[in-house]
């Protein structure tokens, strides 16, 4: 997705990447970025939460507005949960396979 | 909320360490080569977001109505004023164990751009939204997907794009 980024922006359309997978994202060098720190499939806000969504797509436009340069990240304030197991918990060296790739 | 940290290790999730050493521990001893580039392109929006035309793209999968065969390898479009009640994101990297996505909305974020839309916080959203196949070859999105999304965007009169990788 980060390579489609770049190819819209190269050719006069502005983007922003709302994700959760933020090695990746600016590994490959995007230019505006909107970080929320969740596990991955709901970078735009928790399942249900209307108040939360509408202000990540909000930080979206306010950094499509705003960003003077690329590679812009900015982190949402939201936090998942108390409970931070689900960072270990994910790709468990010892859990089941998943398909895929991450966020790519 | 503040929580504890431990300071020996970045406080975000890297998934390229996650994927490499978990591949790895299976015996793949090839690890997968993320897209990096020193160089990174940037267009200032051309005016204000109020009178801009927005589109939206996933990695989320199209579910196929009845006769109806579309490939999870090629670029999709839904239309803006009538877009899907559900994608698929059966066989996309997400946190099963974690969270659901049952709610649309939670990655691709349609309706509340209808509202936002139609609150004036941007011009109008464009005709049509997209969905682009996540590839294992970099080469394929580079030269085919990312390609034919911009010919879409164009043809819909785009000024920006929203990108929501799952």
């Amino acid at each position: 997705m980060s390579l489609v980024a770049r190819h819209l922006e190269a050719n006069g359309i502005a983007t922003v990447i709302l994700g959760s997978a933020r090695d990746i994202v600016e590994h490959c060098g995007v230019p505006r970025f909107v970080f929320t720190d969740f596990p991955l499939g709901n970078p735009c806000g928790k399942p249900g939460d209307v108040a939360m969504q509408r202000a990540i797509v909000g930080l979206g436009f306010d950094l499509l507005e705003k960003a003077s340069a690329p590679r812009t990240t900015v982190q949402t304030p939201f936090v998942w949960s108390e409970d931070q197991s689900w960072r270990d918990n994910y790709m468990r060296v010892e859990a089941g396979a998943p398909s895929g790739r991450p966020g790519d | 909320m503040s929580r504890s940290v431990d300071p020996t290790h970045r406080t975000f999730v890297s998934y390229i360490d996650k994927s490499r050493e978990y591949y790895a521990a299976r015996g793949y001893d090839n690890p997968y080569r993320w897209a990096h580039f020193d160089r990174v392109p940037f267009t200032a929006l051309p005016q204000p977001l109020s009178q801009s035309v927005v589109t939206l793209i996933t990695t989320a999968h199209y579910i196929p109505g009845e006769g109806e065969t579309p490939s999870l390898h090629a670029v999709y479009s839904v239309p803006s004023d009538d877009p899907p009640a559900r994608l698929s994101t059966d066989g996309l990297f997400w946190d099963r164990q974690a969270t659901h996505t049952e709610d649309l909305d939670s990655y691709f974020p349609v309706h509340r751009l209808q509202e936002l839309a139609q609150a004036g916080r941007i011009g109008r959203l464009a005709r049509r939204l997209h969905g682009v196949p996540t590839e294992y070859s970099q080469r394929q999105t580079t030269e085919r997907d990312a390609p034919e999304i911009l010919r879409r965007c164009r043809e819909d009169g785009a000024d920006a794009a929203i990108l929501v990788p799952l």
